[in-house]
C-alpha cells in the first residue's frame, strides 16, 4: 500500500512540472505589461529600467522561469509586485481560507447530494425521484452569484440573520472555528454547494439506480436481508465512486469561485486572482496558479488511493 | 412408491400463476403450475431457454419485483404459507427455511464484500451468533464444499476466485442457515464439464447427508438425470410432462419431452439455443396461443388440440403428461437411440 502511494506520488511529479511550465507561460503570454500598476505615470525611463531588473523582467523567459521554479521548490515564489510580501504567505493565507470555504461547501453538497441521490435512485419514476432530480438540476443550473444574491437579499438584508460578506467581524481575516467566523460562512458556503450538491446528487442516482437493477441484490434479498441491509450493500458500492466525484469537486471548488468569492468579499483563492489579474501582479498571479495546481493534482492522488483503497476490484498495480 | 413420497411434503405449488406487466403485454411467463417435493427429494425442471424455469424457483422465495408482477396460487414450504408471508415474514424465511443457489455467482454475489463476509452475514442474519462463531461456521462450510485453504480464500473477493470456487462459495452461501429447501437455478451451466460434475456430485452428497430437498433447474438432461428423482418438463410456463427420472427417460409420452430427448443424442442443450429436431420457436409469453402452446412445433397435432386447455392426465403412479393423444403416441426408444 506505501509503495502504491509512493508510486502515485512519483507519477504526479511530471504532471506538477508541465503545470508549471503551463502556468508560467500562460501568465507571460497576456499582454499588457506587469509593471503598470506600481509604476506612477510619469515615471521615467530609468527608473521603469531599474524596476524591471529587480523584478527580473529583463532577463529571456527560460532564465526567468528556472530562476522562478528553482525557488518555488524551495517554497519561495517571489514577491507580490503590488503589495511587496511574500507571494507564498498570500497565497497560503488564501488557499487556507477557500479550503475552509470549500471544504465545507462540499461536505454540505456532498450530504445533501447523497441524500437526494439515494431517495431518488431508490424511488426512480416516482414523484419523490422527480422532486429531488428537479433540485439537483436546478443546483447545476442557477447561477450561482444570482443565487448567493438571493440568499444575501433574504437572510442578511431582510432577516438580518448572517451577515453578508466578508469573513469575520469587522473585516476581520484570521479564520477562528467559533459561531461568530461560522455565520460568515454561512451563506458563501451555502451558495458554493449548489454545484456539487448537483453533481453529486446525479451520480449517486445513477450509481443507485444501476446498483439496484444489478442481480446480486436478488442474491441479497434472497439470503432474507432486510431493506436496510440491502441498503448498507448498496452503500458501500456506491461509496468509491461517489467520494472519487466529491473529491474532484473539491478540487474544483478549491480554484475559489471568484464570482461566488467576490460578491461575499470572502478573502480566498478566487478573490486573490480576481485582483493579481487586474493589477497585472504577475509574481502573485502564477504563484497562486501553481499553488492550486499543484493541490488540485495532489487531490487526485488522494482521491485515486481512496478510491482503490475501497473498491476491492482496482488492482494495485 | 418410494418411501420418500410417503414422508410429508417439503413444497407443495398448487395453479401457480406469475404475469409480469409493465411492458407493452403482460408476459404470462408461469401459467398454472403444480408441483410437489417430498422431504430429501430432488426434482429436476427442464425445459428451453424462456420456458419459465428460473421464474418458477423465484417465486417459492418470492422475489419478483412486487410492483410489476401478479402471482397467483398457493406455495407452501414445509407447511409456511408463503403467499401469505408479510415483508418481515418472507425475510426470515428466505435464506434460513429455502435457500437458493444463482446459476452466475458472480452476478449475484456483492463484489465489493469479501465471500467470508457475505456468508457470516447470512448466518449472522439468521442465527443468533457471534462474530467469530459465525466465522467458524463460513470456515467450516467452506470445508464441508471442500474449498482449497478455505481460511485464506474466506478473505478473496468474488472476482478472485475461479468459476468452480465461486460456485462453492454459492453452494456454501446457500446451506449457511441450514436450509430444508435448496433451490438451484442452473448451479453448472457456467461450468467447464469436468467442474460441472465435481459440484453435481458435491449437490449429491450435502444432499443425502443434510436431508435436503432440492428443486433443480437445468438445460443439461444428462445433470437432471444425474442428481434428481423426478424430472418436470417445462414448455411455456406450464410442466407438460412429469415423471421418475427412469421412467422418463425411457417411456417420454409428451412429444416436447420425446424431442427433448432425442436433441440430447445431438449433443446437450446449450443456454439460448432453440431445439435443432423440431421446428419452429417457443410461443410468444406474452401473446398465447389457446389449447396447446406446443401445438404449432408438434409433430402429433391434430385439430383439437388448438382449442381449450388440456388437463394434466395422470399415467401412472409417478408419471402425469398435459397431451390429449399420450395414449396413441409410443416413444419410438430404440430410433432415438439410433440417431
Ligand atoms: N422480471 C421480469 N419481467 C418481465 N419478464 C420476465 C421477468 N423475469 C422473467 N421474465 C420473462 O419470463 C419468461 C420466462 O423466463 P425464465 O427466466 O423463467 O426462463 P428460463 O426457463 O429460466 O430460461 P433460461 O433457461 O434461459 O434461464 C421469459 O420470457 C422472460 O423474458
Ligand atoms: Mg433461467
Amino acid at each position: 500500500m506505501i509503495l502504491f502511494i509512493l508510486r502515485r506520488l512519483l507519477l504526479a511529479i511530471p504532471i506538477m512540472i508541465g503545470v508549471a511550465i503551463v502556468c508560467f507561460s500562460l501568465v507571460h503570454l497576456a499582454p499588457g505589461d506587469p509593471l503598470v500598476s506600481v509604476l506612477p505615470p510619469d515615471a521615467s525611463a530609468d527608473l521603469q529600467k531599474q524596476l524591471r531588473t529587480l523584478y527580473g523582467f529583463d532577463r529571456s523567459l527560460p532564465e526567468q522561469f528556472f530562476g522562478w521554479i528553482s525557488r518555488a521548490v524551495t517554497g519561495d515564489l517571489g514577491t507580490s509586485i503590488a503589495s511587496s510580501r511574500s507571494v507564498t504567505t498570500e497565497v497560503m493565507k488564501a488557499v487556507k481560507n477557500t479550503l475552509i470555504l470549500a471544504a465545507f461547501a462540499t461536505l454540505i453538497g456532498f450530504f445533501f447530494g447523497s441524500l437526494f441521490g439515494f431517495v431518488a435512485g431508490y424511488f426512480r419514476d416516482t414523484l419523490v425521484d422527480k422532486a429531488a432530480s428537479f433540485i439537483s438540476v436546478m443546483g447545476v443550473s442557477v447561477p450561482h452569484y444570482w443565487l448567493g444574491m438571493v440568499l444575501v437579499i433574504i437572510f442578511s438584508a431582510q432577516l438580518g440573520w448572517l451577515p453578508a460578506t466578508g469573513m469575520g467581524a469587522g473585516g476581520s481575516a484570521a479564520w477562528e472555528w467559533d459561531w461568530a467566523h461560522m455565520k460568515h460562512l454561512m451563506l458563501p458556503a451555502i451558495t458554493m454547494s449548489v454545484i456539487p450538491m448537483g453533481i453529486i446528487s446525479r451520480t449517486v442516482r445513477a450509481l443507485v439506480a444501476d446498483i439496484l437493477a444489478q442481480e446480486f441484490v436478488v442474491g441479497l434479498r434472497a439470503k432474507g436481508l432486510r431493506d436496510f441491509d440491502v441498503f448498507r450493500h448498496v452503500v458501500k458500492n456506491v461509496a468509491p465512486t461517489a467520494l472519487a466525484v466529491m473529491g474532484l469537486q473539491l478540487g474544483y471548488l478549491l480554484g475559489g469561485s471568484i464570482l461566488i468569492e467576490t460578491v461575499f468579499a470572502w478573502p480566498g483563492t478566487g478573490f486573490l486572482l480576481n485582483s493579481a489579474i487586474f493589477q497585472r501582479d504577475l509574481p502573485l498571479l502564477q504563484g497562486t496558479i501553481l499553488v492550486l495546481a499543484i493541490f488540485f493534482v495532489l487531490l487526485n492522488v488522494l482521491v485515486d488511493i481512496l478510491q482503490t483503497t475501497l473498491d476491492p476490484r482496482i488492482t494495485r498495480g | 412408491m418410494s418411501p420418500a413420497s410417503s414422508a410429508t411434503s417439503a413444497v407443495t405449488i398448487e395453479n401457480l400463476r406469475v404475469t409480469f406487466a409493465g411492458g407493452a403485454a403482460p408476459v404470462r411467463a408461469v401459467n398454472n403450475v403444480s408441483l410437489r417435493v417430498t422431504r430429501g427429494e430432488t426434482v429436476a425442471l427442464i425445459g428451453e431457454s424462456g420456458s419459465g424455469k428460473s421464474v418458477t424457483l423465484r417465486s417459492l422465495l418470492r422475489l419478483h419485483p412486487a410492483k410489476k408482477t401478479q402471482m397467483s396460487g398457493q406455495i407452501e414450504v414445509g407447511g409456511r404459507d408463503v403467499m401469505a408471508m408479510n415483508a418481515s415474514e418472507l425475510a426470515a424465511f428466505r435464506g434460513r427455511v429455502a435457500s437458493m443457489i444463482f446459476q452466475e455467482p458472480l452476478l449475484a454475489l456483492d463484489p465489493v464484500y469479501s465471500v467470508g463476509d457475505q456468508i457470516i452475514e447470512s448466518i449472522q442474519r439468521h442465527m443468533k451468533v457471534s462474530r467469530s462463531e459465525a466465522h467458524a461456521r463460513a470456515l467450516k462450510l467452506f470445508e464441508q464444499v471442500r474449498i482449497p485453504s478455505p481460511e485464506r480464500r474466506l478473505a478473496a473477493y468474488p472476482h478472485e476466485m475461479s468459476g468452480g470456487m465461486r460456485q462453492r462459495v454459492m453452494i456454501a452461501l446457500a446451506l449457511a442457515c441450514e436450509p430444508e429447501l435448496l433451490l438451484a437455478d442452473e448451479p453448472t451451466t457456467a461450468l467447464d464439464a469436468t467442474v460441472q460434475i465435481q459440484i453435481l456430485l458435491l449437490l449429491r452428497e450435502l444432499q443425502s447427508r443434510l436431508g435436503l430437498s432440492i428443486i433443480f433447474v437445468t438445460h443439461d438432461i444428462g445433470a437432471a438425470v444425474e442428481v434428481a428423482d423426478r424430472i418436470a418438463v417445462m414448455y411455456a410456463g406450464e410442466i407438460v410432462e412429469e415423471a421418475d427420472v427412469r421412467t422418463l427417460m425411457r417411456a417420454p409420452r409428451h412429444p416436447y419431452t420425446q424431442a427433448l430427448l432425442q436433441s440430447r443424442a445431438h449433443g446437450s442443450l446449450a443456454k439460448g439455443t432453440r431445439l435443432a429436431t423440431i421446428g419452429g420457436a417457443p410461443p410468444d409469453l406474452a401473446n398465447l396461443p389457446p389449447g396447446c402452446a406446443f401445438a404449432p412445433r408438434c409433430v402429433h397435432v391434430e385439430p383439437a388440440c388448438r382449442e381449450g386447455s388440456i388437463a394434466i392426465a395422470a399415467l401412472g403412479p409417478t408419471h402425469q403428461a398435459r397431451c390429449r393423444r399420450t395414449h396413441e403416441i409410443v416413444w419410438q426408444h430404440t430410433a432415438a437411440a439410433k440417431a
